[in-house]
């Protein structure tokens, strides 16, 4: 039974209580309550959203033993097409914004699917791939900008992230679009990679792929939708990003990659692939969130919420590596 | 009863290098076919063959009277040929379920029929003698035994009626084989031919129905089990004469340089003197080798070089003037992609240098070893088997290296390297003036090569150091007898 616990604590529940012990942490150190409040965890949530999107794409990455350096790229790419679309027109109305969505998350899938080519096709190595088209699309972004934010009115896009608390209107939501978009496309993921064929076979890719092409596994079309999906998961975080700032910025999302993996990572993803899950995923994204947010109400300088947020990193893959030497010793 | 699978005259080369010569092989449905020969005899690439890995470069194979062309594993699999190598081969982060069925899945529209597979699983699990355990364990929550029997139920799976199996018992306990083989025998009366591929031949005396020899990529016999005793099996494993190819030394025994006392056995090694570890692959000879490397760490026993026993890390050994060649040149022994120079010289480079000083230093090296290559700035990997191993034992020259541990030195060699590492052997094990004679350690698979160029030999067999004799006290019959008993 205590064995049980045990290795519960060194899974999910554990990271929870370490989420937990985050937002307590900075719940008391915040004067006047205020970190604790409905309104201040809303906004953490909506925060962490854009990550945690972003993330849900990268999961399946990792867990199939790839990585992908483009997706602050492709958040920033997916912000500027929307904003393009949406540029100088002074009442878009409802219908308008809709076709600038679908256009950005598209753009932001087919930048997905050239990396898969590239990775599988091309039998090109996933860091360099990546590598590469974070600077093309980060460069296309720029050059359809022209180099200057594009700005536009506000549309139902924006409402996205806007607050829910004490909001009369908008109090039947719970919780904003955004936080719903977010877990409607974890779970949708989860499902996938639980209970679908291509699910299951990216976790084999990751975890032996010769096995995997020995048993017959399509791995060079796997690894394909492994980036599609990542790439489509990039857009929507795009999308949000475009929710939050409200204009067509090439310059938005920088270093947001970084996040991304490392959202992954502390969710228990190891980057030599088969491991990963949605639901660590998302804790990853919260506690990075809740550090950030948590930091920035401290009045803490950034230099020291970036080298906390390092540090997290660190832990997270110490305790992992700690359970795995465990894994062993049992052999 | 009637034959299953047949193949004819099958022949393959790689390069120059002729890995069968016209082997022929049938099994019959229902019996068990024991494959038996040394290391290097051919029988994993008769193997590799059969599964598709390798195409054959002449003969012809029929399976059940059709003519059989495996383009690759999967075709093979999906003809009813499984095999089950000595690395299996599964995905750690799945499910026994999950793997045996992978890429075989049942579903609707991309969506897994999780019950059925489940049902399915437990069925063949029980058949493959994986009982009691949840057919949703992870692959690596279970042991050796257990994730051989999963590879099992995935043959089982796919329907095979030829299963081979590679050294199954390698990595097995007594307990293990037992049950194992009380499986092979159920597996047998349900019509399956089982290929037997074992070092053990008291095994094989057990297990098989018929046995088949084969030496030098030919079959030296292939004959019902009646027709064998241990004895035959050992000689037509051996069959080959020792050549000129081992040069006479008159080197002479100096002081002990290192010392090795194990739980049951100890050596002292000497200047002057070359030691030879005969044993099958798997029997923990290189093991031992990188214990007195400190490579991996010594678990009961006690190391002594020059006098100082617990060294802790290779470079405190290379410190103490010991010397390791290891058996995997490609990725242990060698920076492929490097150069000359910087492979000769990586284990003692002077703080800092030129580039010239150190190419000087590496071409010391390029006559005395008759290293061929355009300059010793070129890449490693641009250079024949043979010489890409002179530059790894260069290394030991460079640093001047007196204890010598050769792990299957000359391993995938031409004859003309061979003679020559011979040679350098037995120079550097002389001595001259200025240059104490050197102590070397030698392990190898070819057992003329050991009763060539040791003066001692000492049999591994199953991590335990046995019978260390002088040369003229063996034969390779009596080597191998020691080896696989």
């Amino acid at each position: 039974m205590n064995q049980k616990i045990l290795t519960l604590l060194k899974g999910d529940l554990g990271r929870l209580l370490v989420l937990v012990g985050i937002f307590l942490f900075f719940a008391i150190l915040v004067p006047e309550g205020r970190f604790a409040r409905i309104g201040n965890v809303e906004s953490i949530l909506v925060q962490s959203s854009v990550v945690a999107l972003a993330a849900i794409g990268a999961t399946l990455v990792i867990v199939s033993a790839g990585i992908d350096l483009s997706v602050g790229s492709v958040i920033a790419l997916t912000v500027v097409v929307i904003g393009k679309v949406l540029e100088d027109v002074e009442s878009p109305g409802l219908l308008l914004p809709v076709f600038a969505v679908l256009m950005g998350v598209v753009v932001a899938t087919v930048c997905g699917g050239v990396n898969g080519v590239m990775v599988t096709r091309l039998g090109m190595v996933p860091f360099v791939v990546t590598l590469s088209t974070m600077q093309i699309f980060r460069g296309a972004a720029s050059g359809l900008a022209r180099e200057s934010n594009i700005y536009t009115s506000r549309t139902w896009i924006n409402g996205m992230m806007d607050p829910v608390a004490g909001n009369a209107d908008r109090s039947w939501m719970l919780m904003p679009p955004a936080v719903w978009l977010t877990l409607f496309c974890a779970v949708a993921v989860m499902l996938l990679l639980r209970y679908s064929r291509l699910g299951r076979h990216m976790v084999a890719v990751g975890s032996n792929e010769e096995t995997a092409r020995l048993c017959g596994v399509p791995v060079k079309r796997v690894k394909c939708w492994v980036y599609l999906l990542a790439g489509l998961f990039a857009g929507l975080a795009g999308m949000l990003q475009f929710s939050y700032l409200n204009m067509g910025a090439p310059t938005t999302a920088q270093g947001y990659e970084l996040r991304v993996i490392a959202a992954v990572v502390i969710g228990g993803g190891s980057l030599r692939g088969g491991e990963g899950t949605i639901a660590g995923t998302l804790i990853g994204a919260l506690i990075i969130g809740v550090l950030f947010v948590g930091c920035s109400q401290m009045r803490w300088e950034n230099w020291l919420q970036t080298v906390v947020t390092g540090c997290i990193i660190a832990i997270a893959v110490l305790v992992d590596r700690l359970r795995h030497r465990q894994g062993e010793r049992h052999h | 009863m009637s034959v299953l699978l047949e193949m004819n005259q099958v022949e393959k080369s790689f390069g120059a290098t002729r890995a069968l010569d016209g082997i022929s092989l049938s099994v019959r449905a229902g019996t068990v076919h024991a494959l038996v020969g040394e290391n290097g005899a051919g029988k994993s690439t008769l193997m590799k063959v059969l599964s598709g890995a390798h195409v054959a470069d002449a003969g012809s194979m029929r399976l059940e009277g059709e003519p059989y062309h495996p383009r690759n594993p999967l075709h093979a699999r999906a003809s009813g040929i499984s095999m089950i190598y000595q690395e299996l081969s599964l995905a750690p982060h799945l499910t026994i379920t999950e793997n045996i069925f992978l890429g075989v899945e049942t579903g609707t529209r991309g969506w897994l029929k999780l019950k059925e597979m489940r049902r399915k699983a437990v069925a063949v699990m029980e058949r493959a003698g994986l009982n009691g355990v949840s057919p949703e364990t992870l692959i690596r929550d279970l042991s050796m035994a257990q994730c051989q029997q999963v590879e099992v139920a995935r043959a089982l799976a796919s329907g095979c009626r030829v299963l081979v199996l590679d050294e199954p018992t390698s990595s097995l306990t007594k307990t293990d084989v037992d049950l194992l083989f009380e499986r092979i025998r159920e597996w047998r009366s349900a019509g399956i031919g089982i290929v037997y591929i074992s070092h053990f031949l008291e095994e094989v005396e057990e297990i098989a129905d018929d046995c088949t020899v084969i030496c030098d990529g030919r079959v030296v016999k292939s004959a019902p089990m009646s027709a064998w005793t241990r004895e035959r099996m050992i000689d037509a494993m051996v069959g080959r004469d020792v050549g000129e190819l081992y040069p006479a030394s008159n080197r002479s025994v100096g002081e002990t340089v290192l010392t090795w006392t194990g739980p049951e056995t100890s050596i002292e090694l000497k200047r002057g003197e070359v030691l030879g570890i005969a044993g099958l692959i798997g029997s923990g000879r290189t093991e031992f080798l990188q214990s007195l490397f400190a490579l991996r760490p010594v678990l009961d026993g006690d190391v002594t070089v020059k006098g100082v026993s617990g060294l802790d890390t290779p470079a405190e050994s290379w410190s103490r003037g010991m010397g390791f060649l290891s058996e995997d040149r490609k990725r242990e022994g060698l920076a492929l992609t490097r150069t000359i120079t910087e492979n000769i010289t990586l284990s003692k480079l002077p703080c800092w240098s030129k580039p010239s000083t150190r190419d000087a230093l590496a071409k010391l090296w390029v006559d005395p070893l008759s290293i061929k290559c355009a300059h010793v700035s070129s890449r490693v990997e641009s250079l024949s088997g043979g010489n890409q191993q002179k530059v790894a034992l260069a290394r030991l020259l460079h640093h001047d290296a007196d204890v010598w541990l050769l792990d299957e030195p000359t391993r995938g060699v031409d004859v003309g390297a061979k003679s020559r590492i011979y040679q350098v052997l037995n120079q550097w094990t002389e001595g001259k003036p200025g240059r104490p004679p050197c102590a070397v350690i030698v392990v190898s698979s070819y057992l003329p090569e050991l009763l060539g160029i040791c003066d001692r030999i000492a049999v591994m067999n199953r991590g335990q150091l046995r019978s260390i004799r002088p040369r003229s006290d063996w034969t390779e019959h009596t080597l191998m007898k020691e080896a696989v008993e």
